[in-house]
């Protein structure tokens, strides 16, 4: 599984963070996404999926 | 492609008017009409006050799609935009939320810091404590109590004034203003004057807080008007946003979340006795679901044509996506009209969605869980003090909900 964010989309909604945070953190000064782990593992995978589904600004990618 | 499944042409007498009326004796449900008009079709025309008559989508997939379109804008003074209420141009009602990027972006950014979800959870103990002193004073008052004004509106008012900077001692004077500004049919000279004394109120705040700046976020905007990167009166616009936001929707949630658990006891049960994270977080995103107290449809107007769903929407047409119907859609949430607090409700549209999505809803789901995992367990025999057709419902505002909810135990 191979993660990519865009972050001139997001909007910092956290709503990444909260599905799956030891893939996904946030900016302290604005709350813009950071990617921790690129390249997560299988037993992580159905959390960053559902990251990228609640992701408001589809900055997200996920291929599998 | 040709709007063939629309036969509705532009004069006809036919198009329902929107909003449409919940029915009576079912007031957790969207109105009748829309769920008709969901089974009818993915879209279809309504008439607004003004006469105009934009698309209503109808449908979960449709709206989260166009919500997050690049080709369709939130700007509310493009032509076609179909407003709620008359605006007036240069309203201090026009904030970041009815403009597109960049300028959305730039300004939403601004305020977003204190909304990420470590802030947030630092503050879960102070949300604690605000919800735990109420509840104690609750159970040391009479009763019945009226919950609305003892418990919903005080929890959020509390902690959105903290964090904003903004003087609580000031509730009876913001709360007023806010319930005139989100009243349905209040009179565009009342919104007017409502908003009006709410942004002199805010520009004083910021301008006390250029001289004494303290640690919240009213101050962080004086300093961007310092620093030459935001107007005065653009900061306090945000202000005035982020109070009413952050205490009418949250407020609301409590008191109507209640009540549908009061009317739903197995489903009260189930966060009466539980006190796992995991489950309470999951049952406020179920009542987010059901409730969606947001109910006038996120709106927006199409910058080019747009096909979906095998219709062509054309460029300057208006675009309304109701999330109580989109919510409800069978689609999306199989046996979508029952309250199931342990069903996965997290893709709900309550919030809405694409980069408008709500600013404030870590916070709101923050202060839901600390609300719900507390007020239920700390008054097991909580009940209606009134008989359910007693209780008086916001029909008539852009913020569904009850106007009071008396309650005993």
């Amino acid at each position: 599984m191979k993660v990519t964010i865009d972050q001139d989309k997001c909007v910092a909604s956290g709503q990444c963070v909260t599905a799956a945070a030891e893939v996904f953190d946030q900016r302290d000064e604005d709350g813009i996404v950071v990617l921790l782990n690129a390249n997560p593992p299988v037993e992580l995978a159905a959390d960053v999926r559902q990251a990228a589904v609640v992701c408001p600004a589809l900055a997200i990618t996920v291929d599998e | 492609m040709t709007d063939v499944l629309n036969p509705v042409g532009e004069n006809s007498t036919d198009v329902p008017e929107y909003p449409m009326a919940r029915a009576a004796g079912c007031p957790f449900d969207p109105p009748p009409e829309l769920r008709t008009k969901q089974e009818a079709g993915p879209l279809a025309k309504v008439r607004l006050w003004d006469g105009s008559m934009p698309w209503l989508v109808t449908r979960y997939a449709d709206q989260r799609a166009l919500l997050a379109d690049p080709r369709v804008s939130a700007d509310i003074t493009r032509p076609g935009y179909p407003s709620s209420a008359p605006i007036r141009p240069g309203s201090s009602s026009i904030s970041f939320i009815l403009m597109d990027d960049p300028e959305h972006a730039r300004l939403r950014r601004m305020v977003t810091a204190p909304f990420t979800i470590k802030r947030v959870e630092a503050m879960r103990p102070t949300v604690q404590k605000i919800v735990d002193d109420l509840i104690d004073d609750v159970l040391a008052g009479p009763k019945p109590v009226d919950l609305v004004e003892a418990f919903a509106l005080p929890v959020p008012s509390l902690v959105i004034c903290q964090l904003l900077g903004v003087p609580y001692s000031d509730h009876d004077f913001f709360q007023e203003n806010s319930k005139t500004i989100i009243k349905r049919d209040a009179s565009p000279d009342d919104r007017t004057a409502a908003l009006s004394r709410l942004a002199a109120y805010l520009d004083d705040l910021v301008g006390a807080k250029l001289e004494n700046p303290g640690d919240d976020l009213l101050s962080r905007l004086a300093e961007r008007v310092t620093a030459g990167k935001l107007s005065r009166q653009a900061a306090a616009q945000m202000g005035v946003l982020l109070l009413i936001a952050g205490h009418e929707t949250t407020a609301n949630m409590i008191a109507l979340g209640t009540l549908a658990l009061l009317e739903n006891p197995d489903q009260l049960a189930v966060l009466r006795e539980s006190d796992d994270p995991k489950l309470i977080a999951g049952a406020v995103e179920e009542l987010l679901r059901y409730l969606h107290i947001t109910h006038n449809g996120r709106r927006r107007v199409a910058l080019e044509d747009i096909e979906i769903a095998g219709h062509v929407i054309r460029a300057g047409d208006g675009l309304i996506m109701p999330n109580d119907i989109g919510n409800r859609d069978p689609e999306a949430f199989p046996e979508p009209d029952r309250l199931d607090l342990t069903r996965d409700a997290r893709h709900h549209v309550a919030f809405g969605f694409g980069v408008h999505q709500c600013l404030g809803q870590p916070l709101a789901r923050m202060e839901l869980q600390v609300v719900y995992g507390k007020l239920y367990r700390r008054i097991p025999t909580l009940r209606l003090a009134e008989d359910l057709s007693q209780i008086p419902f916001k029909h008539d505002g852009s913020v569904y909900g009850v106007y009071r909810l008396p309650v005993t135990w």
